[in-house]
């Protein structure tokens, strides 16, 4: 287990390596040159040349690379082209906004989904059922700014029950929740469903209603549990898709997170920030897939023989 | 003969006989934009505004309104539909065949090649996807084309690690060596043995892919890093008027919908030719 742990981390070590390396060719080979937006327009070439060197831009690619490597294992991200300060604790200030956000996501997803999925699972064919496997599709082809303007427009712009937008409080937090929340929902409950039915037709929950159980008892305590295992994965997966993910929700909310962070500095072509970015939400995909996938046999002992 | 069949399957399913009916409609608004909208997608009317200057709301003159600077919805949409398409079949093309051609290489050869393509999948899978089209969009100039080639480098991964599994099944069946210790090469092999059955899977992601490449496109369009304005896309037109849509909820709502019946309907035929195709897949994500 120990052994599985060790060659999964130093996987997970070089495929951030080999994310680093790609995104930064890309970001600086791109034609955007930062030194000239950070020059001015008026700016004349010994200028924008004096700045291109302060930023260490004049330097080879691979050798920049390397300043970038070395200071990566020191903790070190960079400093930021237009803010001047160092883009660790920039990130790092934005985080609990972002992880804040994710939670409350993720919370609504599997609440939504868990009961949807078992519901469906238990009425097989009937009503909800349908409802619930038309909404997975519906939630998988809805863009997120929709649900976003739309929840708006409902809940803030005519009722008034939540703010328009901003952070704080937790009556800001629940559209955005709900608009990341909603569309994964679907998804969940189709997992869930799929999971059930598997998991009701096998013999042990037969063997569990004969015992004269409750029907209550026979599906949370005893088949509830062991269809839990596809859900696991896909928060993994989740955690991974929301720390770069809620650039869009972040954007139409005002939410201060990474992905605002991260769109600002697009704009800005601030590339240590971007770069940064980057790497905390492919860290942050290969956690949530790592912890899944440790997590799987700790809940389902039959994994771990294999 | 097979068309009755066809069509009393179509007509058992109504979902994918919408789905059906909604895709044409976007082939048809897409193909003949020109002929099919009321007034030019580009023309500032001076009756396309109230007195205040504000955009006017679905009338019997503007079926569906009219946006911020008094141009037709209705027609914009109908050529937004060519952007959207045209973005959705050219990304999700080169998506595809990328996806296909490492997936193949990467589990024929599965020596040095396989193991390095299939690392850089890997790799891939770890971008944040996103946001890699966000920057590389924004940082490009954003062009029609440039937004189909940033929508088909994050989009060729999953379709890489199918055709991969697939090749890899395929490979060591018999009637490979069979072809093998017959003298058939290596280019034979792959392109009369081995592609023939990777078609279910490029239908079956060519349609499926189309949903994704729509959603992206309106996403990245939305944010003002996909297709620029003048030119209509159901993403851009909801960039230009978002800040207006509490009192034009009309300017959101319309192309949103468009979107979502675009998106939807592709991936409720993608699903069902998945089934049809293939049947080991049935039921699954």
């Amino acid at each position: 287990m120990i052994g599985l742990i060790l060659v999964r981390l130093v996987q997970a070590a070089l495929i951030l390596l080999g994310v680093a390396a790609l995104t930064f060719v890309l970001l600086y080979a791109l034609p955007a040159d930062p030194a000239v937006l950070l020059a001015g327009r008026n700016a004349t070439p010994q200028i924008v040349a004096s700045i291109r060197h302060q930023l260490g831009l004049d330097q080879p690619l691979p050798i920049q690379f390397w300043h970038y490597l070395t200071g990566l294992l020191h903790g070190d991200l960079g400093r930021s082209f237009n803010q001047k300060t160092a883009v660790g604790p920039l990130i790092a200030a934005r985080l609990p906004a972002t992880l804040t956000l994710m939670a409350a996501g993720i919370a609504v997803e599997v609440v939504l989904g868990l009961t949807l999925g078992v519901i469906a699972a238990l009425k097989r064919g009937g009503f909800i059922d349908r409802c619930v496997m038309t909404a997975s599709f519906v939630g998988v082809s809805t863009p997120q700014f929709l649900v976003a303007l739309l929840l708006l427009y409902v809940f803030a712009a005519t009722l008034g029950w939540f703010p328009m937008s901003g952070y704080g409080t937790p009556a800001h937090l629940v559209l955005p929740a709900l608009t990341l929340g909603v569309l994964g929902a679907g998804w969940y409950a189709r997992i869930v469903r799929s999971a059930m039915i598997d998991v009701l037709g096998q013999d042990y929950v037969r063997t569990a209603n004969a015992k004269g159980l409750s029907a209550t008892r026979v599906v949370l305590r005893h088949a509830l549990p062991n269809a839990l295992l596809p859900v696991i994965a896909m928060i993994g997966i989740d955690i991974g898709q929301f720390m770069g993910g809620t650039v869009v929700v972040e954007a139409v909310f005002g939410w201060p997170g990474i992905g605002q962070l991260a769109w600002q500095a697009i704009q800005q072509v601030d590339i240590p920030i971007i770069m940064g970015v980057t790497l905390t939400s492919a860290l942050a995909i290969v956690l949530g897939n790592l912890v899944a996938d440790l997590l799987a046999p700790l809940i389902d002992p039959r994994i771990r023989a294999a | 003969m097979a068309m009755p069949a066809l069509l009393r399957g179509l007509l058992r399913r109504p979902t994918l006989l919408v789905g059906f009916v909604v895709i044409i409609g976007v082939l048809v608004a897409a193909l003949f934009a020109p002929w099919l909208a009321p007034y030019s997608p580009d023309d500032q009317m001076f009756d396309g505004l109230s007195l205040e200057g504000a955009p006017l709301p679905p009338s019997h003159q503007f079926l569906l309104g009219t946006d911020t600077l008094g141009r037709d919805l209705l027609s914009r949409l109908i050529f937004g539909a060519r952007t959207s398409l045209i973005i959705g079949l050219v990304a999700n093309g080169t998506a595809v065949m990328t996806g296909l051609c490492v997936g193949v290489l990467a589990g024929y050869f599965s020596g040095l090649v396989g193991l390095v393509l299939m690392r850089f999948t890997d790799l891939m899978t770890a971008f944040p996807a996103l946001l890699l089209a966000i920057v590389l969009a924004a940082l490009l100039k954003p062009s029609l084309w440039i937004v189909a080639m940033v929508i088909a480098m994050v989009n060729w991964v999953q379709v890489a690690r199918i055709a991969y599994t697939e090749t890899r099944s395929l490979t060591e069946r018999d009637f490979i060596l069979a072809e093998r210790a017959m003298g058939a090469g290596n280019l034979r092999i792959l392109f009369l043995h081995i592609a023939p059955h990777l078609v279910p899977t490029a239908i079956v992601w060519g349609t499926l892919g189309i949903a994704t490449t729509v959603l992206l496109e309106a996403t990245l369009s939305f944010l003002g890093v996909g297709v620029q304005p003048p030119q209509p896309s159901w993403g851009n037109i909801v960039f230009e008027s978002q800040s207006y849509f509490q009192s034009a909820p009309w300017l959101v709502f319309f192309p949103g919908a468009m979107i979502l019946a675009t998106a939807l309907s592709f991936n409720i035929v993608g699903d069902e030719l998945r089934d049809l195709l293939d049947p080991t897949q049935r039921g699954r994500g």
